[in-house]
């Protein structure tokens, strides 16, 4: 048949629908556009995230309330009330008090402890935002390297990965901090951020395995792109979902790790101000100054407790395909 | 509902009872976006013995039907607005809990469309077969049932049958599985048989072959079954009657024949229209323009007028929502309000140009 | 099955020497190892040489390995540097008061978790849900030790408020046990807080890891199959989705138990316990290096072995994963 035929057929039913032909296809576009009165709209991706992650309110508020802890952490050496090392001799070892001034209490020493804790909080997040960096940073560069690249690169990174996790992660640290020296806020941070990047190597390790299968990939290579700009410019940023849920993990791991090391003693050293330190410091005394554990503490877990749920509602953000709701 | 009425009062005296007779079913969602309206005052009859095609496109809510009859839609997020759902006389809707799983499984049976996720993979095949038919026949020991389920596997045409009931899922073919998936719903010999896109992830090859399997099911058990497929082609070598669904709602129905030569509402038209004729050359397919609309907020008036030729925006598309009308033929129902116009149509599917 | 257990078992022993030569390199490699003893003005330059002749801490590095793995392998990991007791002998003494600890944590935590796990799933959005996933949470964010010592205030203060001694809060038994059932009875009022300390965390971690697993399962098709074929309810939930989501919190908890044995320092030093981790911790603080070094391998081979059990658990329990 030829194509007066097609067109036959086709004038034949708008025929039977006593309509004019040639309307027939635009009317039914500007119909479905009108009718339905939905706009195409373009939204970007970023933009669906961050209107799902506001319908989580314990994320929203989590994030709220670690914006005012790090901030006033940051803050502290102009907002404190009491300098770090402002010792009190008339106030030792008073319990918390509204109207003293003291809102935390005091220490063994007469040392304000709402403004030890704020110090403290500065030297956790300085710690832990370069953890995390560090962590994320090395963790994406191995993982990618090892997604992309060929089964022996591969395997040879999993296998040095599992190697690390085989010892116990806590004593690796210890064992580090202890012979390789610790003390300032930079190696503490080192140490423990060589721990933490193999959660961030799994994560975009996996990512890069099924992504590398993909068809634009192939489409890239044929287009004769290298892989640096690849890895670079086509597949990293389709990782960035999980990198920054996995990140803000870290952030939370990286906060606590650092409390464990002070609290030891293999921390930051002092004068430099640490929560675990404050806690160890407190602890002979516990029994009766309880304030000098509980505040330092109920700080850790504050913070990272908020970093967990921002980081659950940012999976919920991030990632809608997975039914799965905290 | 004026087609059903119109049928009982001309062949009441011909027609048995319906086995299955859904009567204004209504299902919705909640959902964070909003209520999704999935099924929207529904109804059809399904006749002992005979082969009833639902269809329509994803989201039409030809699954969901079914699922809710069945009592497998969760509730909440789901729920069950209206409607009835009388299966041999009574309400599968309202009845309590224990007596609806009896019949799930047993008299009304399913099968789902993707055979590679619908078996437990850690359970043999034969375990999950013998389930099936212990669970609704007390008393039948292992060794019964398991007899039982190796005959069933050969029925179904899987080979080697005995030694294929000790094997695990992993182990079966795709078009493998879906016998297996069929032989699990035939066992407790269903009156009625519901099978949700059997075919539709399986290779073209091996769609041929279930489609033979299901043939010698039906033969087999002589149940009725429920054909939900978006693909016209097994439904015009499978279905007596026809159900076609848009946006949750039946738009047209009738018997096969009458569907595919003389179809009377648009986006049945379109669908005809969309398919490659092998009786007449084509240049371009036709397909449907737009998109179905969002389940959360339908159109106003008639679901389909923003993609509808024939209504040419036409106010009363707009503005009131078509009910089931007579459509030329007995038995024939379309919701359009404009129907008659397509009385001149004759489908290109049935040779006629 | 038999090529996919000698094949992970022969993998286990290229990591378990790796392991070793890594613990080896990095402890040494970190620093003289006598640094300290050379600090006390006591000890003779005669003795420190002598010292270093046995231990052949002159040699490089390799060569040292070699003598090390095996003074470990004949001579049970020798003697440390600073004390003239076998190392054995002391690991000997604490790893069953450490087993005792962890063992008892881990089945707790196990049994508890995994059932809130269950029950959370089934009852999804509803109160006991939120709340169980509050305590997570909770338990994710609590240092250990912060825990520990906050329970410490507690029992102590409500011993000297109302004199009722119903747990200890430090040390392994008292002075005078008795024997048999009292002897019992009083390790357990001791371990009783250093359990619970290790239980939140690790109930924490079940807990989630269950329900994250079971509701993935639940919305599968083959579980929608099962209640199509019209089995109940219960059989639906145990038979079809509760065994196919405990298998990858099996596997967890076989990891897990591996990490456990080198896990609980900071609970131990805090309730000074007589466990590795204390061991650990002593050794630490005097940088004597054969002791941690000792540790470490017995840690790595817990691990290593549990590792080695979890693959084969997950072979057992998922067939499709035999024919790998």
């Amino acid at each position: 048949m030829t194509e007066q035929s097609l067109e036959r057929d086709r004038t034949a039913f708008a025929g039977a629908a006593g309509a004019n032909p040639a309307e027939v296809g635009a009317s039914t576009d500007a119909a479905l556009v009108h009718e339905t009165g939905l706009e195409v709209e373009v939204r970007s991706q970023w933009t669906y995230a961050r209107r799902r992650f506001m319908r989580h309110r314990l994320a929203v508020v989590s994030l709220v309330i670690l914006i005012i802890i790090f901030t006033a952490g940051f803050t502290a050496p102009w907002i404190a009330p009491y300098s770090f090392e402002g010792y009190d001799i008339n106030n030792l070892e008073v319990g918390p008090t509204l109207s003293g001034g003291h809102v935390f209490g005091t220490d063994l020493l007469g040392r304000d402890y709402f403004s030890r804790v704020l110090f403290g909080i500065r030297t956790s997040i300085h710690v832990a935002f370069i953890v995390t960096i560090l962590a994320v940073a090395i963790g994406t560069a191995i993982g990618m390297v090892a997604g992309y690249y060929s089964r022996w690169a591969d395997n040879l990174l999993m296998r040095f990965t599992d190697l690390i996790l085989t010892l116990p992660a806590l004593a690796v640290l210890l064992t580090a901090a202890a012979f390789l020296g610790h003390g300032s806020q930079y190696r503490v941070a080192v140490i423990v951020s060589l721990l933490l990047w193999t959660l961030l190597a799994r994560i975009v390790r996996g990512q890069f395995l099924s992504l590398r299968e993909k068809e634009y990939i192939d489409a890239a290579k044929a287009a004769g792109s290298g892989d640096l700009r690849i890895m670079f410019r086509h597949m990293l940023p389709n990782c960035m979902g999980p990198i920054v849920v996995f990140a803000t993990l870290t952030l939370g791991g990286a906060i606590l790790l650092e409390s464990y090391l002070s609290y030891l003693g293999f921390g930051v050293q002092p004068p430099t101000p640490a929560l675990g330190k404050l806690i160890a410091d407190g602890q002979d005394v516990s029994s009766h100054d309880w304030w000098l554990v509980t505040f330092p503490g109920l700080t850790i877990v504050l913070i990272v407790l908020c970093i967990n749920f921002v980081g659950d509602g940012l999976r919920d953000a991030l990632d809608p395909t997975q039914r799965v709701r905290a | 509902m004026t087609g059903c009425a119109t049928r009982s009062t001309r062949l009441s005296e011909f027609v048995p009872e319906p086995v299955l007779s859904i009567r204004d079913l209504t299902v919705e969602f909640k959902t964070e976006d909003g209520v999704v309206h999935a099924v929207e005052n529904v109804s059809y009859d399904i006749a002992a013995g005979e082969t009833l095609g639902i269809v329509g496109e994803s989201g039409s809510g030809k699954s969901v039907s079914m699922l809710a009859v069945l009592g497998l839609i969760p509730q909440p997020p789901g729920r069950i607005v209206r409607g009835e759902a009388l299966y041999k006389g009574r309400d599968l809707l309202r009845m309590p809990k224990g007596e609806l799983r009896r019949i799930r499984g047993g008299e009304v049976a399913m099968v789902f469309q993707d055979p590679m996720t619908s078996l437990n993979p850690v359970l043999k095949v034969g375990e999950q077969l013998s389930e099936a038919i212990q669970a609704h026949n007390d008393g039948v020991s292992d060794k019964e049932s398991r007899k039982r389920g190796v005959a069933l596997l050969a029925l179904v045409g899987v080979p080697k049958a005995e030694q294929r009931y000790d094997q695990y899922p992993h182990e079966f073919s795709g078009g493998m599985r879906q016998r297996a998936m069929i032989a699990m719903a035939i066992a407790n010999s269903p009156s009625l048989l519901i099978a949700d896109e059997p075919t539709t992830a399986l290779d073209v090859t091996i769609q041929a072959q279930i489609i033979e399997v299901m043939k010698a099911a039906q033969r087999e058990t002589h149940a009725a079954t429920i054909l939900i497929t978006h693909d016209l082609g097994l439904v015009a070598e499978l279905a007596d009657h026809v159900v076609v669904m848009y946006a949750g709602r039946v738009v047209e129905r009738g018997d096969v024949f009458t569907i595919f030569s003389n179809p009377r509402h648009p986006y049945t038209v379109g669908l005809m229209e969309s398919l490659p004729g092998l009786a007449v050359e084509q240049v371009t397919l036709q397909p449907i323009p737009g998109q179905p609309p969002s389940l959360i907020s339908l159109p106003p008036g008639c679901a389909f007028h923003p993609r509808c030729a024939l209504s040419n925006g036409r106010a009363r598309c707009r503005t009131e929502t078509p009910d089931l009308r007579e459509a030329g033929a007995a038995e024939h129902v379309a919701a359009c309000h404009f129907s008659e116009e397509l009385e001149g149509y004759k489908s290109k599917l049935v040779g006629a140009a | 099955m038999l090529t996919y257990i000698l094949r992970r078992l022969l993998y286990s022993l290229v990591v378990l020497i790796a392991a070793s030569f890594l613990v080896f390199t990095m402890v040494s490699a970190a620093g003289d190892p006598m640094s300290e003893l050379r600090l006390n003005p006591l000890i003779s330059e005669e003795t420190l040489q002598r010292q270093a002749e046995e231990k052949h801490l002159n040699d490089p590095i390799p060569v040292r390995y070699v003598y090390w793995v095996k003074e470990a392998v004949t001579d049970k990991f020798g003697t440390p540097l600073f004390v003239n007791e076998p190392i054995w002998d002391d690991l000997k003494r604490v790893i069953p008061h450490t087993l005792a600890l962890v063992l008892a944590a881990e089945l707790i935590s196990l049994l508890i978790g995994v059932s809130i796990g269950i029950y959370s799933a089934i009852k999804q959005y509803s109160v006991f849900d939120y709340a169980a996933t509050t305590f997570s949470f909770l338990g994710f964010a609590m240092p250990v030790f912060w825990l520990a010592l906050m329970l410490q205030i507690a029992v102590t203060n409500l011993f000297l408020a109302w004199h009722v001694r119903i747990f200890y809060t430090s040390g392994l038994s008292s002075p005078d046990p008795g024997t048999g059932l009292h002897w019992l009875l009083d390790r357990a009022q001791h371990l009783a807080i250093p359990v619970l300390v290790l239980c939140v965390l690790n109930m924490a971690v079940y807990s989630r890891f269950m329900r994250a697993s079971l509701l993935e399962v639940v919305n599968t098709d083959y579980v929608r199959t099962a209640r199509a074929k019209g089995l109940t309810e219960q059989r639906v939930t145990m038979r079809h989705a509760v065994r196919n989501a405990l298998i990858p919190v099996v596997t967890l908890a076989a990891l897990n138990f591996g990490a456990l044995i080198g896990g609980a320092i900071i609970t131990e030093q805090i309730f000074q316990l007589d466990g590795m981790g204390n061991y650990f911790i002593q050794n630490l603080f005097s940088q004597d290096v054969y002791p941690i070094m000792a540790w470490l391998m017995i840690t790595a081979i817990a691990i290593i072995i549990f590792n080695l059990i979890a693959d084969i658990l997950y072979g057992v329990l998922d067939p499709r994963v035999r024919y790998d």
